[in-house]
């Protein structure tokens, strides 16, 4: 398409650099807010900066009564309830793309996929909302019990069973970013040709060793997706905040409550006691902007690498 | 990696079709598996809400603790407001930046501005609530409708700017080729041509980011607060519905539980009915993810 666009060569009319340049004004607006927001953020942390240095990322002390801050339980949390979200939801995911692309007739896809994109949008508010009524009390009597009498002897789940805590909070986030994994994978294997798939088949493939091939072939971009999926994760505050159980402690188990850098930010900052206590949170978040910053750098750039080409 | 390394070991060949059947199960049940919760939230939610939502909700404020009964008039009166300021924010800097992002693309400023369109909408939400706090709140010494609104246009023009720019797209080049043949200039036919056959995705796509902003609750804590009592002023705290739903979620009564069911199930069927519109108006046109 780029390529059969007319360039005008003749020189430019007023009209025609007023507009270019206003649109330009705008879209570099979104550059300049992202940038500000970097700015005030790393601004508005000083004090907590100063106070604490690196020690603030290592320290699990998080006391707003004696204004000691540390954000590893945070972090913990954050990190332990995101990766188990991807851990449960890449295989789920790819294999959710793969039915839908590969096996599944064009008449039943076209409903499903407008219904997972649908539920995509859902708000967050309602999945926790959902996992604190419905979701928690099913982890509570059925599936803890279960894996404590079956897999009881690992440390990770030992120890009382809340119902809440960061194996809800993982199994909640790995339903919200589903979706989005499956939608990115299902556009890869899209730019994946079909040609290939068909060669494979002429040479006596099954179907699942042409589907792995295409797999295969687009696992940059599937990885891309993957690594877009645990940028939400990290990211997601209310649905974690209503679920996680929101104690700053590091445990083993993954029964135990815990508490996520978002939920913090999301339960403390409006009441935060004073402006050390303020600082520290928005250093929380200056942290948070900048892993979420990192990880949609290089999903974008994976996923591009892959679309690019097709 | 080439179909012959695949291929590699082809003697066994009643292995490889059980490996088949197994694989291709499991991506069936996949599928299953990533339907069933989604479609279950949504009829649990909406099965709650009905049976909850009453002429109170909309007509009544919440009443104080104790006490049954009572609505979210202000918070749905709230949230509009907020979508509005959101609105007037983030919809003309999303759709001039597709603008540009799409009728400029052989610029490499452009290339950037589309990579950091898509960084901003991973940024997480509560980040873009603590932007608007530092920006808003903390100049103006108190929680605002300004502020929370400020925060839902940010969120909004990632999603406006990518629609716009798709939407774009999808115009003919032969169109914008013979409105210039006939001597009108760019600018005229971009927003003549270009602009007018593309605005029905446009606008459909305005109302997807309005609905997600609708259910923006993060970034809405420590700006604009949430107020029990009717508030219009735009420089006080102002309810929003998934404030108020958050807050009677949380609480223990069962009443304001039923009320926050019954928020929720509006909120859901706002974004079902939007992404339905979405659907019908993108109808072949569009099939990537939003």
């Amino acid at each position: 398409m780029e390529e059969s666009r007319i360039e005008i060569k003749s020189k430019k009319k007023l009209g025609d650099i007023l507009f270019e340049n206003l649109t330009l004004i705008f879209a570099l607006m979104i550059v300049g807010l992202v940038v500000f927001i970097s700015i005030e953020m790393y601004i508005d942390s000083a004090e907590s900066r100063e106070r604490f240095g690196l020690g603030f990322i290592f320290s699990s002390n998080w006391d707003p009564v004696k204004e000691e801050f540390g954000a590893l339980p945070f972090i913990f949390g954050t990190i332990v309830s995101s990766l188990l979200a991807l851990l449960i939801s890449l295989p789920v995911s790819i294999g959710a793309a793969v039915f839908l692309s590969e096996i599944v007739h064009k008449s039943v896809r076209t409903p499903i996929s407008f219904l997972i994109e649908i539920l995509a949008a859902i708000p967050s508010i309602i999945y926790g909302f959902w996992g604190i009524f419905v979701f928690a009390p099913f982890m509570r009597n059925t599936v803890q019990p279960i894996l404590q009498s079956t897999l009881g002897f690992l440390p990770f789940f030992k120890g009382t069973m809340y119902g809440t805590g960061l194996l809800t909070a993982g199994i909640i986030l790995a339903i919200m970013i589903t979706p989005i994994i499956s939608a990115i994978t299902r556009d890869v294997l899209k730019a994946i040709p079909v040609s290939q798939r068909e060669a494979a088949y002429a040479l006596g493939a099954t179907k699942w060793e042409a589907i792995k091939m295409a797999l295969l072939n687009a696992r940059s971009g599937i990885l891309g997706g993957a690594v877009l999926g645990l940028g939400r994760a990290i990211g997601e505050t209310m649905a974690v905040t209503m679920v996680i159980g929101n104690k700053a402690q590091i445990m083993a188990s993954l029964f135990e409550p815990a508490y996520s850098m978002a939920s913090v930010i999301a339960n403390e900052f409006a009441e935060a006691s004073g402006s050390l206590h303020v600082s520290s949170l928005i250093e929380v978040g200056f942290i948070l902007f900048g892993v979420t910053f990192i990880i949609n750098s290089l999903a974008r750039l994976l996923i591009y690498s892959v679309t690019r080409k097709a | 990696m080439t179909a012959e390394s695949v291929l590699k070991s082809p003697k066994n060949l009643k292995r490889r079709k059980i490996m088949n059947s197994v694989m291709i199960s499991l991506c069936i049940a996949a599928g299953f598996i990533t339907i069933v919760p989604l479609i279950y939230i949504f009829f649990y939610t909406t099965q709650s809400g009905i049976s909850s939502l009453n002429l109170d909700f909309f007509t009544q404020l919440p009443k104080p603790v104790g006490e049954e009964g009572g609505g979210m008039a202000n918070a749905i009166v709230g949230s509009l407001i907020l979508i509005t300021i959101g609105g007037i924010i983030g919809i003309p800097v999303g759709v001039l930046s597709g603008i540009y992002i799409s009728e400029y693309s052989k610029n490499v400023l452009s290339t950037i501005v589309k990579f950091i369109t898509d960084i901003l909408s991973g940024v997480p939400s509560i980040i873009i609530g603590i932007f608007a706090y530092g920006v808003i709140v903390i100049p103006m010494q108190r929680f605002s409708a300004l502020a929370g609104g400020f925060a839902l246009g940010i969120l909004m023009i990632p999603t406006v700017a990518k629609i716009t720019e798709e939407m774009l797209r999808l115009v003919p080049q032969s169109l914008r080729e013979a409105s210039l043949a006939l001597g009108v200039s760019r600018w005229k036919t971009t927003l003549r041509v270009v602009l007018t056959t593309a605005s029905s995705g446009i606008v459909t796509g305005i109302l997807l980011a309005i609905a997600r902003a609708a259910g923006e609750t993060a970034p809405l804590l420590f700006t604009s607060f949430g107020n029990v009592y009717w508030q219009t002023n735009i420089d006080e705290p102002m309810a929003a519905l998934p404030l108020q739903i958050f807050t009677y979620a949380i609480s223990p009564f069962d009443d304001w539980h039923r009320q926050a069911w019954a928020g929720a199930f509006v909120l859901i069927f706002l974004v079902f009915i939007v992404n339905l519109l979405v659907r019908f108006v993108t109808r072949n046109k569009f099939s990537g993810n939003l």
